[in-house]
């Protein structure tokens, strides 16, 4: 006899390993975001903004890692669990449909820890030097925009038929990297768009990132606020409009 | 529609395409909340069921619901280790043949044999009660027999089994108790010798469920 918390667990341990185990997950969870680190690292354009490139690098790529794995990759995973029946089935079993959806969201979670430590080594083999002070409040933000990318997913995934999720899922992973805030500094961006992505969830997570890992803490109460909006919005949406099958 | 199936016995329910038997199957899974009406099973509300209740109930989907990725075994230890019975598994495996495509992942199996890790997934949890969608569509003569051997199995150490299949031959060999429906409602009930009749369990199908051309 399992507990509620047993349960959840398991089914945490079963979809890392399922991730872990798929290549495409891997591609958009670390190689890219490895290749966009090394790239951004060895070049120097674009121009990221005053202080050593690499400090500025490192939180914009974990950023991206964020979001490929808690929004590209379980968005995608999620809508063709949801399409073959997988959602159905696990949420008739003891696990239930909120233990199902918890799982998903720990395993995402581990992934992002297992992601993170690798692209910190990976960075700090170009020399990346992160604020300490910042560690804490960053990690905080990681959590966060974690909870907020992981609701949004699943609120594609559960409204959309499996192919358009994954070819939104794409799509919005190209546009939130370039143009999102994730690798670019909105304060780079122009005038208005900086403002209107600023409040981004993807804008949020990168600039509050960037500011924890280079020592500018003090405005970090923006960031905070936005991913936690976004992410009581989202998680409620998806209380109201997930579907189990796409029938 | 109004049935009930009891505890010790295989009740297959039969009835064309659109007559509402996966719509039921699926409110007594408690993957669909009813409109209207009642459903009971084991005396609880499957659409608002604990996991306590989940516990005693087995699932076989039309779909199958199983993940493309994963291999059989991983899959079922999985499922056993959610219902926390993984001494069950061994003897399913051996059973239903699963050893033989082990190291396949599902993807790449073929429908005969994704059916029966379905079965197994279903069956894994020692349930209670269990249904059962169309559970040999698909396979060869002898993984049917397989598969009824099991199904019977089940029945006998005191399971409710609750099986929807279109073939005439699954229900004649399994079936305690037989309910056609047709168009959302109950057209016959009772044992295959009593449904079936005179004329066998075919031929009252065919004249219990035909609807005129024009309505259909």
């Amino acid at each position: 006899m399992s507990s509620p918390a047993v349960r959840v667990r398991s089914q945490a341990a079963f979809e890392t390993r399922t991730l872990l185990g798929n290549g495409e997950q891997l591609l958009v969870s670390l190689i890219l975001p490895a290749m966009a680190l090394i790239g951004l690292a060895v070049s120097s354009t674009p121009d990221l903004g005053p202080g050593r490139r690499i400090d500025i690098v490192v939180p914009s790529v974990l950023a991206l890692a964020v979001v490929s794995t808690a929004f590209t990759g379980q968005a995608i995973a999620t809508g063709f669990d949801r399409r073959y029946g997988v959602l159905r089935l696990l949420g008739v079993t003891p696990l239930g449909r909120s233990g199902l959806l918890a799982g998903k969201a720990l395993a995402v979670l581990v992934v992002v820890v297992l992601q993170t430590i690798l692209l910190s080594v990976l960075g700090a083999l170009f020399g990346w030097q992160p604020n300490l002070g910042g560690i804490l409040v960053g990690a905080l933000l990681m959590l966060l925009g974690t909870w907020t990318w992981v609701a949004i997913a699943l609120l594609l995934a559960g409204v959309l038929r499996a192919e358009a999720v994954l070819a939104v899922a794409n799509l919005l992973w190209v546009i939130f990297a370039a143009a999102g805030g994730l690798l670019y500094p909105t304060a780079k961006l122009p005038g208005m768009v900086g403002d209107v992505v600023r409040l981004l969830p993807s804008g949020a997570l990168g600039d509050g990132l960037r500011d924890a890992l280079t020592g500018h803490e003090g405005s970090l109460l923006l960031p905070i606020l936005v991913l936690l909006l976004w992410g009581l919005a989202a998680t409620a949406l998806t209380a109201t409009f997930f579907r189990w099958d796409d029938k | 529609m109004s049935w009930a199936a009891p505890e010790a016995a295989i009740t297959c329910v039969l009835g064309p395409n659109g007559a509402g038997k996966t719509t039921v199957m699926e409110m007594a899974e408690g993957l669909r909340r009813p409109d209207s009406g009642v459903v009971r099973v084991l005396g609880t509300d499957p659409w608002r069921a604990d996991a306590d209740h989940r516990r005693r109930v087995g699932v076989m989907l039309q779909d199958g619901g199983l993940p493309g990725s994963v291999k059989p075994l991983r899959l079922l230890e999985h499922i056993a280790a959610l219902y926390g019975t993984p001494g069950e598994l061994p003897s399913l495996v051996d059973q239903l043949g699963i050893d033989d495509f082990r190291h396949t992942s599902l993807r790449r199996l073929s429908g005969g044999q994704r059916q029966r890790v379905a079965l197994a997934a279903a069956l894994v949890g020692r349930p209670e009660v269990v249904f059962l969608d169309e559970p040999s569509a698909g396979l060869d003569p002898h993984a049917r027999l397989d598969v009824w051997d099991l199904v019977r199995s089940t029945r006998d150490r005191g399971c409710c089994v609750v099986v929807t299949t279109h073939s005439f031959d699954e229900a004649q060999r399994l079936a305690d108790r037989v309910i056609i429906v047709a168009s959302g409602a109950v057209v016959a009930d009772g044992t295959v010798a009593e449904v079936g009749g005179a004329t066998g369990l075919e031929d009252s199908y065919f004249a219990l469920t035909r609807a005129p051309k024009a309505s259909r």
